[in-house]
């Protein structure tokens, strides 16, 4: 049986690093599921399992998992599954450990996903910068198929499964998930309309199910101990375990994996070991670069992060990449830089975002080197106002989310006065 | 079979074999990566090459090419150090150290060394914000991470860098 310490159900390598190797993985019980879901289970019960568990997509969405595996269309074939690990998010760096220090349990989520939906091949699309760890997951999928958990007749069934990498190229658009299915293509990496949605028409037209990385590491604990087991981390409406990427002012960054609902004060104040040098903590991104700034006031700080209680904050849980910002931080400076991401990663399909991105760059420019005027911040905001509910996916509307909420919610940092260029707070390097 | 089909026969077949018979097209990046081997960027020979491979036209390949940051249409520097300055990395002093190592190296942000070695970028998140100071070296060859560094860190690793090269001629 696998072993599970505190509340690490994905890091648990943290606790025993030998899982990182094949020979550990399977000294813990790795792959015992595979081989009893592969011989004893049917498709349907290993969804039905992932569904009453109420995993949801820990890539941003939050979408139920098992929800989703029933929606891939059975009249269609072949299926595919296709992994996120596109990891790009301004903020976001866990996929990136699990993959490197607990692959095998990541690769045994895939291969259950793959059988839950009747899918014989896997896609684990890559950001390009992963170059390393794709060519470790190369190894690692050449030694399951050497030790027959892989390929053909599996455990002598007419199960068949093949697993393969593909490397974007930089881009952060390829995250979403349907300029993902494109550049996987060999085409231009932009997002398509929706719907139809990937269950029914995905990777080549067809149904296709499109996980993040941290989604799939769960499910090998959750067909093992079951759902019932699973419902015992976190809250009834969001169960389960979350790994928060904290990052910025803050004196431990990392990845903690902690039940979702733990607080956000208990993240940053006691986790995190506070804001370094006795400054005060002045806002809080709960979702990277693509959130909201909170108002990191006691109400904020006393609010559990799990997908219900942190909209109520006017903010998101997404992929819970929690950044820091201190009080020495200009938010004129902040917004300057969360609008030169999306400038830059804009795909340019549509005009609202490709227009209104470039345009906001250039006011926060002109704002940093104080050669604005109190209107141009008015008009910064107008223009983020009018991409709202105007873009073709998501990165536009995540464009705007840093600029409007941080004028609306911290007005005193957007007051100009003439001729002021706005510095970065102190650019001094922090080291624990 | 091209030059580029010939020389890499092997890999280019196994790059194939990974997606359907019909599709191709879904090689293209993979192979895009094989040619950045030869000399860190996409000859116009090498466009017409892969075009023939996944049987689109060479324009189509150049598009991708130019969507995507990592692949490169003109040689540069033979190491590029990718400096990540996004946001919370900035916050750990990214900017700095990116201002830092630029000015040692004497050159601009973007800019290359006179030895054709080196050429420094700024670029987004790398997913290791808890890391920074961080960069990436792109060389021919590969795609490394080097965290938690500092200029020193880093000018020694150019000076390693030079003194490999050196040796070599
Ligand atoms: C601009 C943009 C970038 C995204 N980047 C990522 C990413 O890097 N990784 C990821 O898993 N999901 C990302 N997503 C979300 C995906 O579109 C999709 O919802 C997710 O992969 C579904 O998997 P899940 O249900 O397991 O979360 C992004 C979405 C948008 C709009
Ligand atoms: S909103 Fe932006 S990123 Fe999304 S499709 Fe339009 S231009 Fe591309
Ligand atoms: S912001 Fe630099 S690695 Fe994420």
């Amino acid at each position: 049986m696998s072993t599970v310490k505190g509340s690490h159900i994905l890091l648990r390598h943290r606790d025993n690093p030998a899982l990182s190797t094949f020979e550990g993985y399977i000294k813990d019980g790795g792959f015992k599921t595979w081989k009893q879901v592969v011989t004893r289970m049917t498709p349907e019960a290993v969804v039905n399992e992932v569904f009453d568990s109420g995993l949801r997509g820990r890539g941003g969405a939050g979408f139920p998992t098992g929800l989703k595996w029933r929606f891939i269309d059975k009249n269609n074939w072949p299926h595919y599954v296709v992994v996120n690990a596109d990891e790009s998010e301004p903020g976001t760096f866990k996929d990136r450990e699990i993959m490197e220090s607990n692959p095998w349990q990541f690769l045994e989520g895939v291969m259950l996903t793959a059988y839950a939906v009747n899918a014989n091949v896997a896609y684990i699309y890559l950001r390009g910068e992963f170059w390393m760890l794709a060519a470790e997951l190369d190894k690692q999928i050449a030694r399951l198929r050497k030790e027959k958990l892989l390929g053909m007749k599996l455990f002598g069934t007419d199960y068949e499964l093949e697993l393969h990498t593909h490397l974007g190229a930089g881009a952060y658009i390829c995250g979403e998930e349907t300029a993902l299915l494109e550049s996987l293509e060999g085409k231009l990496g932009q997002p398509r309309l929706r719907p139809p949605f990937p269950p029914s028409f995905g990777l080549y037209g067809k149904p296709t199910i499109v996980n993040n990385v941290e989604t799939l590491a769960n499910v090998p604990l959750i067909i093992e101990k079951g759902a019932k087991w699973y419902r015992k981390f976190g809250t009834e409406k969001s169960p389960g375990t979350k790994i928060f990427s904290l990052s910025g002012r803050v004196a431990k960054p990392g990845n903690y994996e902690l039940p979702l609902g733990t607080t956000y004060g208990d993240l940053i104040m006691t986790h995190g070991g506070g804001i370094p040098e006795g400054r005060k903590i002045k806002a809080i991104m709960s979702a990277g670069a693509s959130s909201t700034l909170i108002v990191a006031d006691d109400k904020a700080l006393a609010t559990p992060m799990d997908y219900e209680s942190v909209p109520a904050l006017g903010a998101q849980l997404g992929s819970a990449s929690i950044i820091v910002i201190d009080e020495t931080v200009d938010l004129k400076w902040l917004v300057d830089k969360t609008v030169h991401f999306f400038n830059h990663e804009s795909c340019g399909k549509c005009t609202p975002c490709r227009e209104g991105t470039y345009w906001m760059n250039n006011i926060t420019q002109r704002i940093l080197h104080g050669e604005a005027e109190q209107k141009d911040v008015d008009l910064l905001k107008d223009v983020a106002m009018n991409m709202k509910g105007k873009c073709l996916c998501a990165l536009g509307e995540f464009a705007t989310e840093a600029v409007v909420s941080s004028i609306e919610r911290f007005p005193k940092d957007f007051k100009i006065k003439a001729g002021a260029k706005t510095i970065a707070g102190e650019l001094k390097v922090m080291h624990d | 079979m091209n030059a580029l089909q010939t020389k890499y026969a092997k890999e280019v077949k196994a790059i194939l074999a990974k997606y359907p018979d019909d599709q191709k097209r879904s090689a293209v990046m993979p192979l895009l990566y094989v040619a950045q081997r030869e000399a860190g960027y996409v000859s116009r020979q090498h466009l017409a090459d892969i075009a023939e491979i996944i049987e689109v036209t060479p324009t189509e390949v150049a598009s991708i090419v130019g969507f995507y940051t990592l692949y490169h249409d003109q040689p540069e520097g033979k190491y590029r150090i990718q400096v990540c300055n996004d946001l919370p990395c900035a916050m750990r002093g990214a900017d700095a150290f990116l201002q830092g190592v630029c000015e040692n190296l004497g050159i601009e942000v973007g800019g290359t060394t006179d030895d054709g070695l080196v050429t420094v970028e700024a670029v987004m998140c790398l997913a290791a914000c808890d890391k920074a100071p961080m960069f990436q070296v792109q060389d021919y060859e590969n795609i490394t991470y080097y965290e938690e560094q500092t200029v020193d860190s880093t000018l020694k690793l150019v000076d390693k860098w030079r003194k490999a090269g050196a040796k070599k001629k």
